[in-house]
């Protein structure tokens, strides 16, 4: 009886614990991952070359997104602002939602999902088949020399993937706005313009595509070091960079725009 | 240095990142609309600036002449102090006067200016004294209310005030 009681309690706690105890080990690793970044600006092919892998073979998916996103906030705002009779906002709403949140949040989902999961399972894949403690033995750090170039590389592509999604979804918006509604060209694009902001809309979305980029980065590096070499950990830590990138990027979505955006001015 | 295909294609990327940045600043924010500095700020005081916002439009003839620069309340007063920043390329009347509309029905709140025949114009630093305050909607419909409510005993109250005695009765 006591026993059915205690069972459930104990694995709680041993989560608990268990997830405490990892969030003090990611941190180490981030101040490690810094530390020994020193390699990776001297030796800045390796971290274009990560730049490539994340970077630009994302760009496929997040141009296509991007405009398909657009195109379904010009539709769905349509159909909204046509029953108060100020279609002329569908601009400033195209670009005021993607540029402040769903730009950098999709981005950044979308980010974890094509690229983070790479750098998971490729730094995991390495550990099972030893070339990781082959470079320890060779006095070469795989940490300056696997991990931060792929690191540095997320935190790079990013701002700028996040940036591409943006413009592309204002242009999405812009065809089915303007090409196929017919909402006026003048209108779509001078109400945006009055009502985004360089300073308070555009670079706090950016702020935020950067702290993303960070995050993932560290997730995905971290998942694919700390992954237990099997076939099968390594899958999980595939997973669990997908999993807790997005819950991560949400919940630090949250907290960025609350700080940034606090209604008002 | 030799070339390598992944340096062409780093640069195509960070090239295209960077100019989605820039139209997203030039071409959907309002960098290249504005430029601080040069404005020329003048103040005016509302009894009530209903929605208005800091950033909020200053129009003149329906054009944006100027931005909304600061609110804050006048404690000696009890009043609205606004500092309107003013495009340099337009000056004003010194007795232009000011007041808080709304553009639409739903709309944004913005400061009108209509122009006077002063020869003198405004100056950075100067004060509108002539300013006109939002409509509040509540307050209007209150007094149409009230307005109404006092028409209404003019005729209301005659046939009420006949009732107790009628015709018939009356004449004993």
């Amino acid at each position: 009886m006591l026993e059915r009681v205690r069972r459930p309690i104990q694995s709680l706690g041993h989560r608990v614990i268990e997830s405490v105890w990892r969030t003090g080990t990611v941190t180490r690793f981030f101040g490690l991952l810094l530390a020994s970044s020193g390699t990776s600006f001297q030796r800045f092919r390796l971290v274009m070359r990560e730049v490539y892998f994340t970077g630009v073979l994302s760009l496929v998916i997040i141009i296509v997104s991007g405009l398909f996103v657009g195109m379904v906030l010009g539709l769905q705002g349509y159909e909204t602002l046509q029953k108060y009779g100020s279609t002329e906002a569908i601009g400033v709403l195209v670009a005021l939602s993607l540029v402040r949140e769903l730009g950098p949040v999709v981005t950044g989902l979308l980010f974890a999902s094509r690229a983070g999961s790479a750098i998971t399972a490729e730094i995991g894949l390495m550990k099972v088949t030893e070339q990781l403690s082959a470079m320890d033995m060779m006095a070469v750090s795989p940490m300056s020399r696997v991990i931060a170039p792929r690191f540095w590389a997320g935190v790079i592509s990013m701002p700028l993937l996040a940036a591409l999604f943006s413009c592309m979804g204002v242009f999405g918006g812009y065809i089915v706005a303007v090409v196929l509604i017919g909402v006026d060209n003048g209108v779509f694009w001078s109400q945006m313009q009055a009502s985004v902001d360089f300073r308070y809309d555009v670079l706090n979305g950016v702020v935020k595509s950067f702290v993303f980029g960070i995050a993932v980065a560290v997730i995905a590096t971290f998942e694919g070091y700390d992954a237990p070499p099997t076939a099968e950990g390594v899958s999980r830590a595939t997973t669990r960079t997908v999993v807790s990138s997005a819950l991560t990027i949400l919940a630090l979505d949250l907290i960025l725009t609350s700080l940034m955006f606090r209604g008002g001015t | 240095m030799e070339r390598t295909t992944i340096d062409l294609w780093f640069g195509a990327f960070v090239a295209a990142g960077f100019a989605a940045l820039l139209v997203l600043s030039l071409k959907v924010g309002n960098l290249g609309a504005e430029r601080a500095g040069d404005t020329y700020k003048v103040q005016a005081r509302f009894d009530n600036i209903g929605g208005l916002k800091v950033r909020a439009p200053v129009r003149s003839a329906g054009v944006t002449v100027g931005r909304v620069a600061d609110i804050h309340f006048d404690n000696q007063r009890y009043q609205a102090d606004v500092t309107l920043a003013l495009d340099k390329r337009y000056a004003f009347p010194k007795d232009t006067s000011a007041a808080v509309l709304t553009s639409g029905l739903l709309g944004e709140n913005y400061v009108g200016l209509e122009a006077g025949g002063d020869e003198q114009k405004l100056k950075a630093g100067d004060r509108i004294t002539i300013t006109q305050s939002a409509v509040v909607l509540e307050r209007l419909i209150g007094q149409f209310l009230f307005s109404k409510a006092q028409e209404e005993p003019a005729a209301a109250a005659a046939p009420a005030a006949k009732l107790p005695e009628p015709p018939g009765l009356g004449k004993k």
